[in-house]
């Protein structure tokens, strides 16, 4: 019969403020008790899935899409603006703690190319000076 | 297309008149036999407090003020076209500009067929009683009073076909479940939109949210069902907050929980989140992840109609075809069966990008023509740049030439092109983009989307990048064409579940449509995007 799902507990492992986006060895362990799941499962879905992360990351993780409509329309040149402006690669996360910079699949925001998200928020038509702009405001908390 | 005329129904429109008007409005509607594409709801105040009484049609978003009983006839005209009238238009913002005769926005409003998305950008979806205004939860009251068996007849007599890519029957999907005995059966709605280019469920999630949970209502009650789950990508932060919220407002007005309207049938819903992979689109991979498992298919048969969720009999079914299913209950199945095309019957959304000059979803009858989707809604190619290829049903789907875009949009008719409707996304490359430098970035997705079970795909996937890359900076043997079609086919034919089966659908296309381009890409001085070092 149905358990708590081990995907659903780990989504909210990682939601919680102490493990910073991403999920410790602890948090694994504790969803394993929770869900009545084997800790190789656990870990199995943790590494399977893009969302969660075993290593750790910034307080926010950026997702930028570079699918075909994002691609065409200059996500290429974003991601440039992106690595620049955190002084990161795809995958690193900023000196600071503040930001993780990650690859993503499709986010369905192909009419408002290029795309990413930040966190739960959308962010559309981005431009390289308007990226900059939004990276302030998130550090700012707005 | 669908227009809702708005009322207001505030102290000084009354005394100006407005019962009569809106009554002169129905009489119209009724003359000219536009009942079901014109409908009129009364509103509050629409802040135009002077003139008297005022209207607001949707969804051109046009007021007029001040409305007598006179102009009914000349406001119905103008909407019956998908026309705003400029004689009583008032601007509703600084930077509102009269829709021009001929306009895109016209254009956009007269090739549409709001169906599904009726309500979409009309209601709020986060109060269900306007969704109950707009004669939601109608359909449920239908359905419970017939027999499921009726109930799957109806959807047998719509010809509705699953519109998440593969165009199942979906009342073949339902008979198969129902027949199945056992303690509980789910249904489960795949709200896992990761298609690249596809962007059209979350539109219904987002702005219609509980026809949605009407449609799956409906579902669990054919088939015997006591358990949904909507298993929504984790990245949709706001479908899935709109669903968790619908599906708890339908709980408290009783349309979900232990007696649904207060009969013997409980259904209740459960929305499940993804956590980003692409092969949970598939629907035993979705499946197993419900489960809080790795996103791995299971093998077939046996079919998630005998052994789904939990190995329990499971209908897994596209949003877009749940939304379907209210209208078909409420209107019949012949009504849905006399829209769109042979094959193909009813509405689809489609969402549109790339490089044209609007980008966004609509709903269409099936049977409308790509060129039309360009042209006419998509107000034709940027910068008026000649075609080069739309990419049809997403980047597994199909890859059309400039040639054969009069096709319609159905299974049928595409399908003498090798093609099909896929997901409903179309993207659209002019002539200044590199068909190769697409193919490369398709097989980038698939390569990182490839779950790793089956060699073919998993090993197919990094070779196809492997050779593009090599191609694309002009690195390339002379028999690496020939590897990448066998590759393609290989991995057609042996790889486990749709993903690997349909990774090098774009690429085998383009080796045939693009044989010039890729040959170009061979030699010294190649088109490639200029992306060769």
């Amino acid at each position: 019969m149905k358990k708590n799902s081990v995907v659903e507990t780990l989504h909210r492992a990682q939601a919680d403020k102490k493990s910073h986006t991403s999920l410790s060895a602890d948090a694994m362990r504790d969803a394993a008790r929770d869900c009545g799941a084997p800790p190789s499962q656990v870990y199995g879905v943790a590494t399977f899935y893009t969302m969660f992360s075993v290593k750790p990351r910034g307080k926010h993780v950026i997702r930028i899409c570079r699918n075909l409509a994002c691609h065409m329309d200059g996500a290429c040149k974003i991601v440039d603006a992106l690595k620049k402006e955190l002084g990161v690669e795809l995958g690193g996360t900023t000196a600071d703690g503040e930001f993780t910079l990650e690859e993503s699949s499709c986010l369905g925001m192909c009419a408002a190319a290029p795309a990413m998200m930040i966190d739960d928020k959308q962010y559309g038509n981005l431009t390289a000076a308007g990226v900059k702009e939004i990276l302030r405001r998130v550090r700012k908390g707005e | 297309m669908k227009t809702t005329i708005l009322v207001s129904h505030d102290r000084r429109a009354m005394a100006a008149g407005a019962a009569a008007a809106e009554a002169a409005l129905r009489a119209e509607i009724s003359k000219r036999g536009l009942d079901k594409d014109i409908s009129v709801s009364a509103t509050g105040s629409l802040g135009y407090e002077a003139g008297g009484a005022c209207v607001l049609v949707m969804p051109l978003a046009v007021v007029y003020t001040p409305v007598t009983a006179a102009d009914a006839a000349d406001i119905i005209e103008a909407a019956s076209k998908g026309r705003a009238l400029e004689r009583l238009a008032k601007p509703v913002s600084k930077s509102w500009k009269m829709p021009a005769s001929g306009s895109h926005a016209e254009k956009l409003a007269a090739a549409q067929q709001r169906v599904i998305l009726g309500n979409a950008g009309v209601i709020d979806p986060e109060n269900i009683g306007e969704y109950v205004s707009a004669g939601g939860y109608g359909a449920l009251a239908k359905a419970l009073a017939m027999k499921p068996e009726e109930v799957i007849a109806e959807i047998k007599t719509s010809e509705l076909r699953g519109r998440g890519g593969a165009g199942f029957p979906t009342a073949t999907k339902w008979a198969s479940a129902a027949q199945e005995k056992a303690d509980i059966k789910y249904v489960v709605c795949n709200a896992d939109e990761g298609e690249p280019g596809t962007f059209k469920d979350r539109e219904i999630m987002e702005g219609d949210p509980h026809k949605l949970i009407e449609g799956m209502i409906i579902a669990g009650y054919a088939i015997g069902a006591s358990k949904g789950y909507i298993y929504i990508r984790g990245e949709y932060a706001l479908s899935i907050s709109r669903l968790e919220k619908a599906a708890e407002a339908a709980r408290a007005k009783g349309f979900l929980g232990e007696k649904v309207l207060g009969g013997n049938f409980a259904f209740d819903i459960e929305i499940a989140r993804g956590a980003g992979a692409y092969i949970c689109g598939e629907e035993s991979a979705l499946i197993e992840s419900i489960e809080g498992k790795r996103g791995e298919p299971r093998r077939k048969p046996p079919y998630p109609a005998q052994k789904g969720l939990w190995q329990k009999p499971t209908v897994v079914n596209n949003v877009e075809t749940l939304a379907a299913v209210p209208h078909i209950i409420l209107n019949g199945g012949l009504w849905h069966k006399a829209l769109g095309a042979e094959g193909a019957r009813g509405t689809k959304i489609f969402s549109i990008a790339g490089d044209l000059n609007w980008k966004g979803v609509v709903e269409i009858p099936f049977g409308t023509p790509v060129s039309a989707i360009i042209n006419e809604i998509g107000g034709g190619v940027k910068g008026g740049r000649k075609l080069k290829a739309v990419i049809l049903g997403g980047v597994s789907g199909s890859l059309l030439t400039d040639s054969e875009i009069a096709t319609p949009v159905d299974f049928n008719s595409l399908a003498k092109i090798e093609a099909g409707p896929g997901s409903g996304a179309v993207i659209v490359l002019d002539e200044t983009r590199s068909v190769v430098e697409a193919v490369l970035n398709i097989a980038r997705f698939f390569k990182h989307e490839s779950c790793g079970r089956c060699t073919p795909c998993r090993a197919g996937t990094a070779q196809i990048v492997r050779i593009l890359e090599k191609i694309r900076d002009g690195k390339a043997a002379e028999d690496d064409i020939t590897k990448l079609e066998s590759l393609a086919r290989v991995m057609a034919q042996t790889s486990f579940c749709p993903l690997g089966q349909t990774a090098a659908n774009i690429l085998s296309q383009s080796l045939k449509k693009f044989a010039g381009e890729w040959e170009a890409c061979l030699c010294a001085g190649c088109a490639c995007g200029g992306n060769k070092k």
